[in-house]
């Protein structure tokens, strides 16, 4: 029976639900001259999507949530409409 | 092997303490609250080498023994009515999560009105959680099922909810059998799942699922569910072996030799239908009793087998199938048999809520009523 049992297991990598991007309604964009690499953008992203090293924004899976935008110290992240 | 006298919820604490549980979360409900006294009595007694983990609700203990059961303890809890109702949400997150999980149901009449006596409500309400569903009839079954649930759920993974009657089994005394340790360590070795969680593991369990992921997991739960009938009764055999205890297998069949008019009910009026099939047998009505063991999965395959050409199959439910017109094991029992080529008549009553007392007698003249509708 136990071979035949199909667990729902998972374990953590990257994307697992999907390119979550495309649910995005507006993205963050960084100002990189206002910027003084607090990481504090790094460290709220619930998605993981800021890049420790160069704060690069992964847009396949930042979902636009502007949680970065609005813990950022130096209003260096602005939220830009997703045109279609 | 020692006899004692002892109520249904003493039976089914000293099997919960013969199962080498590891956690025990419960939340007082009655009639079920002396299974959870005796268990926390237990472990406080450093009889049981146990957690007893007291939560705010029943929501909350089917939360916490689905977790303790996915990091690989052998857990138990107990629960009544309401109470079980308010599991209902975890009820099928445990089995979609396949987790190997123990139950007891007394069972007792659902609001509204307020009641606290017995009916099969509470569990029939829960037919389509996905847990495998055993009803018991006497003090020695509600032991010896505890047992045999923690042997089917750990070979097939999916929880399993043992029933009882409030009060007429678990407040009542009979004398029962305790089984020796080294005979229940011999048919139950420790727990060892094929995965737990653990943080060295890394991974988790019932995580999001896209829409082509999802259907596999479900339809193999309604699977394997279905082989569980076989399970039961392989185990159940093995348990007869090793202490000489049998209640029947899916169904405990009672004067079948040329029987044509069968009494299906389950719980302890299954056990007073006895009675009723004597009385009807003396007056020349050749009848036979049929105690539903395993309400899930139910036993289609069982009863066309049992029932011979021309039956006739009298139902009585202490539930309702709201909307049906009747109870749960008559619309089970209609579509068990609708494959079937020979004619077999069908009638059923609901009776017994709230613990509306069911005599033999009374048994007999509501079988009489059946009879007459069928003619």
């Amino acid at each position: 029976m136990r071979d035949s049992c199909v667990n729902p297991l998972s374990r953590p990598v990257k994307g697992a639900g999907g390119p979550t991007g495309s649910w995005r309604t507006s993205r963050p964009v960084l100002d990189g001259r206002k910027c003084n690499n607090c990481l504090l953008c790094w460290l709220y992203c619930p998605e993981g999507s800021i890049s420790k090293e160069d704060r690069a924004i992964d847009y396949d899976f930042c979902k636009g949530c502007g949680v970065c935008a609005a813990e950022c110290p130096q209003k260096a992240i602005s939220m830009v409409k997703e045109e279609v | 092997m020692k006899r004692i006298l002892d109520t249904g919820n003493a039976a089914c604490a000293l099997a919960v303490k013969a199962a080498k549980v590891d956690m025990v979360a419960a939340y007082p409900i009655t009639p079920q609250t002396s299974v959870a006294e005796k268990l926390a009595a237990y472990i406080a007694e450093g009889e049981m080498d146990a957690k007893y983990l007291p939560v705010e609700s029943e929501h909350s203990v089917m939360s916490a023994v689905s977790a303790a059961a996915a990091a690989g303890a052998r857990t138990f809890t107990a629960t009544s009515s309401q109470g079980l109702l308010y599991m209902h949400e975890i009820l099928h997150y445990a089995a979609g999560g396949r987790l190997s999980l123990v139950m007891a149901n007394v069972n007792r009449a659902i609001c509204a009105p307020w009641c606290l006596y017995v009916d099969h409500q509470d569990a029939v309400s829960q037919r389509d959680t996905g847990w495998i569903q055993l009803f018991a009839a006497t003090t020695q079954e509600i032991y010896d099922s505890v047992i045999l649930a923690y042997k089917v759920t750990e070979e097939i993974n999916i929880p399993v909810m043992v029933n009882y009657d409030g009060f007429l089994l678990s407040h009542s005394m009979m004398p029962f059998e305790i089984v020796d340790q080294e005979i229940i360590d011999g048919f139950l070795p420790p727990f060892s799942p094929a995965w737990r969680l653990h943080p060295q593991w890394g991974g988790t369990f019932g995580n999001v699922t896209p829409s082509d992921q999802y259907p596999p997991y479900r339809n193999s739960l309604a699977a394997d569910i279905v082989k569980a009938g076989e399970i039961i009764e392989k185990n159940a055999r093995e348990y007869q072996r090793l202490t000489g205890h049998w209640h029947g297998g899916l169904f405990d069949i009672y004067r079948p030799e040329g029987a044509e008019v069968f009494l299906l009910s389950m719980g302890s009026m299954a056990a007073e239908m006895e009675l009723a099939v004597d009385i009807l047998r003396e007056e020349g009505v050749p009848a036979a009793g049929l105690r539903l063991r395993v309400f899930r999965p139910f036993p289609a395959r069982e009863l066309c087998r049992i029932l011979p050409g021309g039956a006739r199959l009298l139902v009585f439910d202490r539930n309702h199938a709201f909307g049906t017109g009747s109870g749960a094991l008559l619309s089970e029992a209609k579509a068990a048999l609708f494959d079937r080529k020979d004619v077999i008549k069908v009638t059923g009553q609901v009776m017994g809520l709230g613990g509306e007392d069911l005599p033999a007698a009374y048994l007999v003249q509501k079988a009489r009523e059946m009879m007459g509708v069928l003619k």
